[in-house]
């Protein structure tokens, strides 16, 4: 189908501003937030009811015209980026929270609804949503259930695959799918599981239940310096030996440190090699005993400054300081690009001292911020796009992270997504026979694959010509890795 | 041991015999009998713990594995399996606890078996061995199989190894228990989930609602005279006892039905004696002769979830709640897939996958 006659259709069921296909008008929707990759669609929809949703996909099916969903498009992988011959399907203005329960405690909203506006919508009954990503005030709950985010309270609290309980999905025909259920346990196929972190490649979710859960009592947090990163990894360990789930851990390295210090003054350790943030979150008596554990843990483990802020505003400034390090990263660098692997966090020192040797080789800045309880690593590297080449290596650095997180017996990903940033590494991280039924999964839902095409998995050929990276758990040994 | 695994499926996919793919067969009861004449597929034998690192959160295990060797495991380092899944006799083990997919009383405050999955190792419907999910927390590469994998009967793959995430045990538990009618124990359970409260379970059953306190001991203490009772001086005997369905009530020949619904669902109005967990989640009803499967079905459906036929299913009604036709085009989609010449367990989950 020719734009014109798309358009055409579109409008027949859509006012006129919910179809844009004028360059300018659709140059905010050409990437989502990883901006080095850029492309306009054939046309953007702006639905405002599921079941103009419905009929957009019935269209797209039945000429057979790719569709792209995009929430508020912070994703950092590319995943709405959008298709040249597609539409772009934003779910942005089915954005009404359509019921709270609050004794049932679970919130039912739109795909558009913004992540911290369910909390804020929960407050009042003492409950929140708990997965926190750093986006929060911008991106969708459709997008992080789509992606399975995460936050900093992950360990303690889960991803988005544990705090939700019903979706309605559409499939591309435009069917609509009720999956799970306002109970915990439901009838069949795990399918909200596999809907999770599925990047809009089985369905366009429309509707979400989420859990709510209560806000803890009270939250203290104690933040402790090492001059030593291997010391720091050992502390995080001590920390989870000794039973305790923290709500939060988070470290930061050196170099990330002066980075945000200069730019906060929040009064970090300068001296530092690596800052550890432990929250604890509860009832007051258990935070009091928890924060004392930490507390001795920490002192064992070394660390050369230990501080508990007592009030709320200490506790909040320290944590500004760590939700500070992209600003700070865009302060001392013209671009910087954030990574997301996971690690099992015993390989922490290797990986980072790993993570320098490469800096060093490419002769890139990275700085280093890590969710240490579940083992994420961001690493962000720093580079300016105008240098001819610049971005081309940062790539190369970023993907060789990867490789090595697979190495150490990590993933690719944590809960940014493969979307079309990582698609040359899950050939790293997985042999034929798991991307081929990965895309037999898709074509369950989507045979024709028209849904977010080209995304998430790599075709069997693209991995066959990249064949020569090819590395598997712990089959090939990482030479540059110094071992303990 | 996979390669002889491997050459049976490959053998029972070239004839089209189902394989019952069974573990250590104390879950028999539970499922739709397996349609066709199968041969066994014996998953005991490939046991053992692959890896286990108690600071890691993570324990990686042979499917084969007994739950018992696997739990001991974890107690030496004070872990546990959160989701407290029940064994049904000695012999159960790691698979056939996944593909079951069931939880104990401990899943409305920790989560499923599902929540805890991280990777899994599994032979597909071609023999093919495939590695999903991973031994780490977060993993968002490739879609979620491993996940789904947990609850689905062994009809999608035979599970090899599983990777789970462990928690510490509660330094501290305590159990208390008091007198209440069925109305006011909804409404107090649910209201108490909506507060910072360190609950790990709950019960009624018999007039009495039990709430068991686990974490800290300043924390139980300090809810314990806010939510007041009286303490249970056998607190690990009376939860072991609705997790392993020995408490008196599950000891009857009538059909016991499994409704995981909306907590706050008023009480069923269906004769029979029913007993709750979940903060109301989960009832189980004692059914007899005047209850059809529709009724409770659709009085499930009406209270948000489901209705399962757990035990005792003497009138081979199927014992999972229908999917509607959207739904089921998906699931045989899916088995499809990963088993195409339909040889796992067949019939077991519905008759059509
Ligand atoms: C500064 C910053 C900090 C961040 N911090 C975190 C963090 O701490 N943790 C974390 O996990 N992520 C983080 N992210 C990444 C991003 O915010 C999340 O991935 C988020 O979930 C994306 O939501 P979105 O609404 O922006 O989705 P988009 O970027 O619009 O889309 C993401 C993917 O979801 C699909 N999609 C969107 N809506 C739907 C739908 N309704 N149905 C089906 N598919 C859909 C899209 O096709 C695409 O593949 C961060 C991003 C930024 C820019």
């Amino acid at each position: 189908m020719s734009p014109q006659e798309l358009v055409k259709s579109l409008r027949s069921f859509l006012s006129p501003e919910a179809v844009l296909y004028e360059t300018e008008d659709m140059k905010p929707y050409e990437c989502d937030g990883l901006s080095a990759y850029r492309q306009l669609p054939m046309v953007v929809v702006l639905p405002q009811t599921e079941a103009q949703v419905i009929q957009i996909l019935q269209l797209c099916h039945a000429t057979q015209t790719p569709v792209v969903a995009r929430g508020a498009g912070t994703g950092l992988s590319g995943g709405a980026l959008p298709h040249a011959q597609g539409v772009l399907l934003s779910l942005a203005k089915l954005n009404q929270i359509i019921a709270i329960d609050p004794l049932a405690r679970m919130a039912r909203v739109q795909p558009g609804v913004r992540n911290l506006a369910i909390s804020e919508a929960a407050a009042p009954y003492g409950l929140y949503y708990a997965p926190d990503p750093s986006s929060q005030i911008a991106c969708s709950i459709g997008g992080n259930v789509a992606e399975n985010s995460g936050g900093v309270h992950c360990l303690k609290y889960g991803l988005t695959v544990h705090n939700i309980l019903r979706l309605r999905v559409l499939t591309i025909s435009g069917e609509c799918l009720e999956i799970g259920g306002e109970s915990l346990d439901s009838a069949g196929y795990d399918l909200l599981a596999l809907m999770t972190g599925s990047e809009g490649m089985l369905g366009i979710v429309t509707e979400i239940t989420v859990k709510l859960i209560p806000k803890p009592e009270k939250a203290q947090l104690v933040m402790a310096a090492f001059d030593d990163v291997l010391k720091a990894g050992n502390a995080v360990a001590n920390v989870i030996g000794a039973g305790i789930i923290p709500a939060g851990m988070e470290m930061m390295d050196k170099i990330t440190i002066h980075a945000v210090e200069d730019f906060l003054h929040a009064g970090y350790d300068l001296d530092a090699a690596a800052i550890l943030f432990c929250e604890s979150d509860g009832g007051a008596e258990e935070v009091a005993d928890e924060i004392k554990r930490i507390y001795a843990i920490m002192q064992q483990s070394g660390a050369t400054k230990i501080s508990t802020p007592q009030d709320e505003a200490g506790r909040l400034k320290c944590w500004a300081g760590r939700k500070a390090a992209f600003p700070a990263a865009g302060r001392i660098s013209p671009d910087y690009y954030c990574m997301d692997g996971t690690i099992p966090r015993k390989r922490l020192a290797d990986v980072l001292r790993g993570i320098e040797a490469l800096s060093q080789e490419y002769g890139l800045r990275c700085m280093n911020v890590f969710h240490a309880g579940d083992g994420n690593l961001h690493p962000l590297i720093l580079y300016d796009a105008n240098q001819p080449g610049e971005l081309e290596k940062t790539e190369e650095f970023g993907g060789k992270i990867l490789e090595m997180c697979i190495r150490v017996g990590g993933a690719i990903t944590g809960e940014h997504g493969v979307g079309m940033e990582k698609i040359n590494q899950m050939c790293a991280q997985f042999r034929t026979g798991e991307l081929a039924m990965f895309h037999a999964v898709k074509a369950a839902f989507d045979p024709s694959g028209l849904l977010n095409p080209g995304k998430a998995v790599p075709t069997l050929h693209r991995c066959a010509e990249l064949g020569a990276m090819h590395v598997h758990r712990g089959e090939e040994k990482f030479p540059e890795l110094p071992r303990f | 041991m996979i390669d002889q695994y491997q050459a049976a499926i490959r053998i029972a996919a070239e004839h089209k015999t189902p394989l019952q793919i069974c573990g250590g067969g104390t879950k028999y009861f539970y499922g739709n009998p397996i349609t066709g004449r199968s041969n066994l597929l014996d998953a005991t034998a490939y046991r053992g713990i692959v890896d286990y690192e108690p600071t890691e959160l993570v324990m990686t295990a042979r499917a084969g594995t007994r739950l018992v060797d696997l739990e001991a495991a974890l107690d030496r380092y004070g872990q546990m399996l959160a989701f407290e899944p029940p064994y049904f006799g000695a012999a159960a083990t790691l698979g056939g606890c996944v593909a079951a997919g069931l939880s104990g009383p401990r899943r409305a405050a920790a989560g499923a078996v599902r929540d805890f999955v991280l990777g899994v190792r599994m032979l597909n419907g071609q023999g093919e061995d495939l590695n999903f999910g991973g031994q780490v927390m977060k993993n968002v590469a490739g879609y979620d199989v491993s996940r789904l994998m947990a609850g689905a009967m062994g009809t999608l793959g035979m599970l090899l190894e599983v990777s789970l995430k462990v928690l510490p045990k509660p330094a501290t538990e305590i159990t208390l228990r008091m007198q209440l009618d069925e109305t006011a124990a909804i409404e107090k359970m649910n209201r108490w989930a909506g507060k910072p409260l360190p609950i790990s379970a709950t019960c009624h059953v018999n007039g009495e609602l039990f709430v068991r306190l686990s974490g800290a001991e300043s924390a139980v203490r300090a809810a314990q005279v806010k939510l007041g009772g009286e303490e249970l001086s056998e607190s690990s005997v009376f939860w072991q006892s609705i997790r392993e369905q020995t408490h008196d009530f599950f000891q009857s020949a009538k059909p016991l039905w499994r409704l995981s619904i909306k907590s706050t669902a008023s009480p069923l109005l269906l004769p029979g004696k029913q007993l709750m967990e979940w903060n109301g989640g989960l009832r189980w009803l004692l059914g007899d002769e005047s209850m059809s499967a529709e009724t409770i079905r659709k009085i499930a459906k009406d209270a948000g979830g489901y209705a399962t036929l757990f035990r005792n299913n003497e009138s081979c009604i199927p014992v999972f709640h229908p999917l509607d036709s959207g739904m089921m085009n998906v699931h045989r989609a899916l088995k499809e897939k990963f088993d195409p010449s339909g040889i796992f367990n067949p019939g077991r989950l519905y008759p059509e996958i």
